[in-house]
């Protein structure tokens, strides 16, 4: 098969295995939440933890719960990895040094799973499953609570109350993540992905590291994860080791964001809502594919950092994929691509993770985007913006902008002060243009939560651990704390009637606003900044 | 703060029951299944193909350049304009046509970039090709029979392939049973 046939072979299966699984798992998941019945398990846990599952929370309480959970799992996540050497299966790797720890227990917290570090020289097979599989889970989990809290601020009408985290947390996690991951694992070991409880296995003279790959593999993808269980992520044969594997990896990266768009228009009553966002996505997804593929296709070196397996069409689009969600797997080198390749992961990026966005973030920040594209079309006619039947007052669109503003304030302060500190030059792996896109992707992918990397560049130094985790952390929750704000201010709300004045939100019309929106706030954004690294490299 | 403490202390007991389930249960389970006969030849990844390192001596296929340091895996990370890197890519280009004997063009790229993983078990169908002579002479196969050997190591749905570790130890046995 030519690259361009085997590429849109690839591309046709992908699409047609997410089509079969949209309806199903979006109405599956609107389900979840809205049931009204506990599983035995939940029961079991909520008991443990003395919870009242069928107490509804105000938005404040629901923030607490989100940020409480997160700062535990936080400090037990730091906590396991200084008494790693204390714990099973550490093959005598120690305990992991403090500003290590401190980086990857935010980082895996916050969705990012940013990796400072060698897998197979320092994390051990009982902090990888304690440790970072369970936040694979719950830092997924944590987001899909997110964006159903905000969906029933606009569903819910002059209530104080916005559900249960705890509810929506474990529901999440064990009727949704772990059934799929269960069967996914399974599927991931019959195509030949390993599941090792020894640290390495002898290949021809030589010792290559193992792990216990499958089970962290499949949710690090469909949790929209991303930490690699091995240094080199999908790229390595044990995590990825054929085609099948590599197509099955990149449906799971998009398949619950992806599918709940369509959770969204069945809890708003309204499919054509989430089509309507599912479309954005889609055209921003496809047309950031055929930049980094066409990019690729005619690199000087477009071998190099890339597996022969997948091919160029393969890493192109698990690129794509793995930048357009929040999840930062790499089954290529994207240090080694094209100054417009590699730039068009960063800009995937710089849109703010939603095109799909991650498990649950994708789908909040692209609502909390269409509140900003209706504010400015409704600046444009001088009407009070509406959106699903609630008025976009200055309480609405403040909160909106706090979320999208987040981002690239810790981005820009943090890769500003990393450009002019003197001890940043000798952590880069490429002189010139390339060096400074290296420093702008470390803190892109941190702030978006993705954890993607031009991966050459060295990030051990104090500097770089502590102010890429605070920049984890800021833009984790900061947008969080926001966006539940402005679902309690929503929920709060009476409906309002649809009139002849209403813009409506299902047609071409938003969706070239929302297109719009998300493509000028990234350009308003980034374009300097990008035009000294990736763009000038580009022309070079 | 008094509310961020509740709701720290109800998390703290949320997050020990789901690290039973999720951190304990659901990876050694996996890990169980993986044990079933059949499900899975080679979990363990025992005498596996799916990776290379390279092998002593021009009996032996020469997989990809790596820059992985063993057993960790890994890439150069190098960008295209990295004139350094350009450097190194031209000295392997030299040194892969002086060892098989033919004029630098035809060198093709897998030979002379570094992968992803640095454990790249794949080589391009051409850069097999190249190689076949150089193995034929040094073990001692007749030409016709390495590249049968190549052939049956070559796969592939989207994107054809060599894999260079069953290829080598299918040289290694056909050079044995000649020997005898």
């Amino acid at each position: 098969m030519s690259p361009l046939a085997a590429g849109l072979v690839q591309v046709g299966i992908l699409f047609a295995a997410l089509a079969v699984v949209y309806r199903p798992l979006g109405d599956y998941m609107a389900r979840v939440f809205t049931a009204k019945s506990h599983l035995r398990v939940e029961r079991a846990i909520y008991r443990f933890a003395r919870i009242n599952p069928d107490a509804e929370q105000k938005w404040s309480t629901y923030a607490y719960g989100v940020l409480g959970f997160s700062f535990v799992g936080i400090v037990f996540l730091y906590v396991i990895q200084r008494a790693q050497s204390l714990l099973p299966w550490n093959f005598d790797r120690g305990n992991v040094p403090e500003g290590m720890a401190f980086n990857t227990a935010i980082s895996f917290v916050a969705n990012t799973n940013w990796q400072s570090y060698v897998p197979e020289a320092v994390m051990g097979h009982a902090v990888q499953m304690a440790g970072l599989t369970v936040q694979n889970f719950v830092s997924a989990a944590v987001g899909l609570a997110v964006a159903i809290a905000l969906v029933r601020g606009f569903v819910r009408h002059q209530t104080d109350r916005l559900g249960n985290f705890w509810v929506d947390l474990v529901r999440g996690t064990t009727r949704i993540l772990l059934p799929i991951a269960f069967i996914g694992a399974i599927v991931l070991i019959a195509l030949g992905v390993t599941m090792s409880l020894k640290s390495g296995v002898d290949v021809d003279g030589q010792v290559v590291a193992n792990a216990p790959v499958a089970s962290q593999e499949v949710i690090k993808e469909l949790g929209t994860n991303g930490g690699g269980v091995l240094n080199a992520n999908s790229a390595h044969p044990f995590e990825n080791p054929n085609e099948w594997t590599n197509l099955l990896e990149i449906f799971l990266i998009l398949v619950v964001p992806v599918a709940l768009t369509r959770t969204f228009g069945q809890l708003v009553g309204d499919k054509k809502q989430g089509y309507v966002l599912l479309g954005v996505m889609g055209v921003i997804w496809t047309a950031m594919l055929g930049v980094i593929w066409a990019a690729e296709a005619n690199g000087l070196r477009p071998l190099e950092g890339k597996e022969l397996r997948f091919g160029i069409p393969g890493s192109a689009i698990f690129a794509d994929a793995t930048t357009g969600t929040s999840t930062g797997a790499v089954n290529s080198l994207h240090d080694s691509y094209t100054g417009l390749g590699g730039g068009a992961t960063l800009l995937n990026m710089l849109f703010g993770e939603m095109t799909p966005g991650g498990v649950g973030t994708g789908l909040y920040s692209i609502l909390v985007m269409a509140i900003i594209a209706m504010f400015l079309a409704g600046l444009m006619v001088g009407r009070t913006p509406e959106y699903l039947g609630k008025k976009l007052g200055r309480k609405e669109v403040t909160a909106a902008a706090v979320s999208i503003l987040a981002m690239p304030t810790v981005l820009l302060i943090g890769a500003g002060i990393a450009a002019i500190l003197p001890s940043t030059r000798a952590a880069l792996n490429n002189p010139g243009e390339h060096g400074l896109s290296e420093v702008l992707y470390a803190y892109a992918s941190a702030s978006n939560n993705n954890g993607s990397a031009f991966a050459g560049i060295t990030v051990t130094s104090d500097w770089f651990q502590s102010s890429l985790g605070l920049c984890m952390l800021f833009g984790r929750f900061i947008p969080i704390i926001a966006v539940l704000a402005l679902a309690g201010s929503l929920a709060a709300q009476k409906k309002v009637p649809v009139t002849a004045g209403t813009l409506p939100t299902t047609g071409p019309l938003f969706a070239t606003l929302l297109t719009g929106a998300i493509v000028l706030v990234a350009a308003l954004t980034f374009v300097p900044a990008l035009a000294l690294g990736p763009i000038a490299e580009a022309l070079l | 703060m008094n509310n961020f403490l509740k709701q720290s202390w109800a998390g703290l007991r949320i997050l020990l029951a789901l690290t039973v389930l999720l951190g304990v249960l659901y990876p050694l389970s996996v890990w169980g299944i993986s044990r079933i006969p059949g499900l899975h030849a080679n979990a363990e990844a025992t005498d596996t193909t799916l990776v290379a390192v390279p092998r002593e001596g021009d009996r032996y296929f020469a997989p990809r350049p790596s820059a992985a340091t063993l057993p960790a895996s890994g890439g150069s990370n190098k960008g295209e304009l990295n004139e350094d890197y350009t450097k190194v890519v031209a000295e392997r280009r030299t040194a892969v046509a002086q060892r098989e004997g033919v004029p630098e063009s035809q060198v093709p790229q897998d030979a002379v970039t570094a992968s992803g993983s640095g454990l790249d078990p794949h080589i391009s169908p051409e850069y097999a090709a190249l190689q076949v002579p150089r193995v034929a002479r040094a073990s001692g196969l007749p030409v016709e029979r390495v590249r049968e050997l190549v052939s049956a190591s070559t796969s592939g749905t989207f994107t054809t392939t060599v894999n260079v570790t069953a290829l080598n130890r299918a040289v290694d046995s056909a050079a044995q049973n000649n020997g005898r």
